[in-house]
């Protein structure tokens, strides 16, 4: 048992599927499996979503490489639904308890994931943290996954959707260099385009080509330093997965 | 570098085949790897060491088979193979394709011996 949320998620109650062939009996047995590597990772991640479904709340993780943009993203997006969506947000850091001391002084509240050298945070990770973060009331959770392109699309969290960031300074032809995260996302943010005028190289109808030509299928929003269209899109964009969310809870529940 | 955690998960996996099987030592693994995993078969590969060290694997060889990106054109329907960033269909070039291999990152065999071996 989950010791702290009365779940039914053991240390290790997975089993590995073991298929049928088996060699004849003798010294050396050839035993077929086919099971998922990260088949434990997807059982606490599915395991992570039927807590936020329970409670109704939209889990999303946000990625990207580091100094994108992530966490400034959170700040201005949790003063712009303060008094309208309740938010929570557990942040993924190599080190340092800094994101977390930016979002708790917004006024909600964060839990760091510390993860040492790991590159990515996982699916157990992120149960652990929901321990620490009342959940009661919250609309929607933000994780802050590590700045990272290559390790966290790997990952299942357990989250309903995948926000990837790519800052103009990092060049149009990103999504082709990290094409396994861009593919995996839902909702692609081109941020800092403030620097437009200055990195002529950037343009964002190169960056759209190169998100579809890695078989991304999802809207793409441009963001500036602060506020504008872009800015009104992505609220908009969250409050209508905020309702679909509500919408499947009590359509199940 | 996730290749490490994703042999520690390998390797716990192989330890429950083991376990369950009466396995006196795992002689190869078998996994399966598509370059849209997200994971690398050759850092696969080096990291597997470290994680099989002091475990029922530690001598075992792992044998990676990489399985090609292939994908099927919703206009045309025709299969073809796809590089990992370019999901177009090699046929008629529309991008709008479905992938039908090349995500996969399964363990697919073990090889054991057990305690009725003979002693060499």
């Amino acid at each position: 048992m989950c010791r702290d949320c009365g779940c039914s998620l053991g240390p290790s109650v997975g089993r590995a599927p073991l298929a049928a062939h088996r060699a004849p009996a003798g010294h050396a047995e050839s035993i077929e499996v086919i099971t998922a590597i990260l088949g434990e990772n997807d059982r606490v991640a599915a395991h992570n979503r039927e807590h936020f479904d329970a409670r109704g709340l939209l889990a999303l993780n946000l990625m990207s490489s580091p100094g994108a943009g992530k966490t400034s993203l959170l700040e201005a997006t949790i003063r712009a639904l303060a008094g309208e969506l309740n938010v929570a947000v557990i942040e993924g850091d190599l080190a340092t308890e800094n994101d977390a001391d930016r979002i708790r002084a917004c006024g909600v509240p964060a839990v760091q994931i510390t993860t040492g050298n790991a590159c990515h945070l996982d699916a157990r990770m992120v149960h652990d943290a929901l321990h620490d973060l009342p959940l009661e009331g919250i609309d929607v959770l933000f994780i802050e996954n590590v700045g990272n392109l290559v390790c966290p699309a790997s990952f299942d969290l357990g989250v309903h959707r995948n926000v990837t960031l790519l800052s103009v300074p990092e060049g149009d032809d990103k999504p082709e260099k990290y094409p396994v995260m861009f593919r995996g996302s839902d909702l692609a943010l081109i941020t800092k385009t403030d620097l437009l005028p200055f990195i002529e190289e950037f343009e964002p109808e190169r960056a759209r080509s190169s998100l579809r030509q890695v078989g991304f299928s999802g809207p793409v929003i441009e963001l500036t330093k602060r506020g504008g269209d872009g800015f009104v899109s992505w609220l908009g964009w969250l409050r209508a997965e905020v309702s679909a969310q509500r919408h499947r809870a009590t359509s199940a529940g | 570098m996730h290749e490490l955690a994703v042999c520690q998960a390998l390797i716990e996996q192989v330890e429950r085949v083991a376990r369950e099987n009466d396995a006196r030592r795992v002689v190869s693994i078998v996994v399966s790897v598509g370059p849209l995993s997200g994971v690398e078969a050759k850092l696969l590969e080096h990291a597997y060491p470290l994680a099989a060290a002091g475990t029922i694997a530690e001598r075992a060889s792992l044998i990676v088979e990489t399985v090609p990106v292939r994908v099927r054109c919703r206009s045309c329907r025709a299969e073809t193979d796809a590089l990992p960033n370019r999901l177009l269909c090699a046929a008629c070039n529309d991008w709008q394709v479905d992938v039908t291999a090349g995500e996969e990152m399964l363990l697919k065999r073990v090889e054991i011996e057990t305690a009725e071996s003979p002693v060499h």
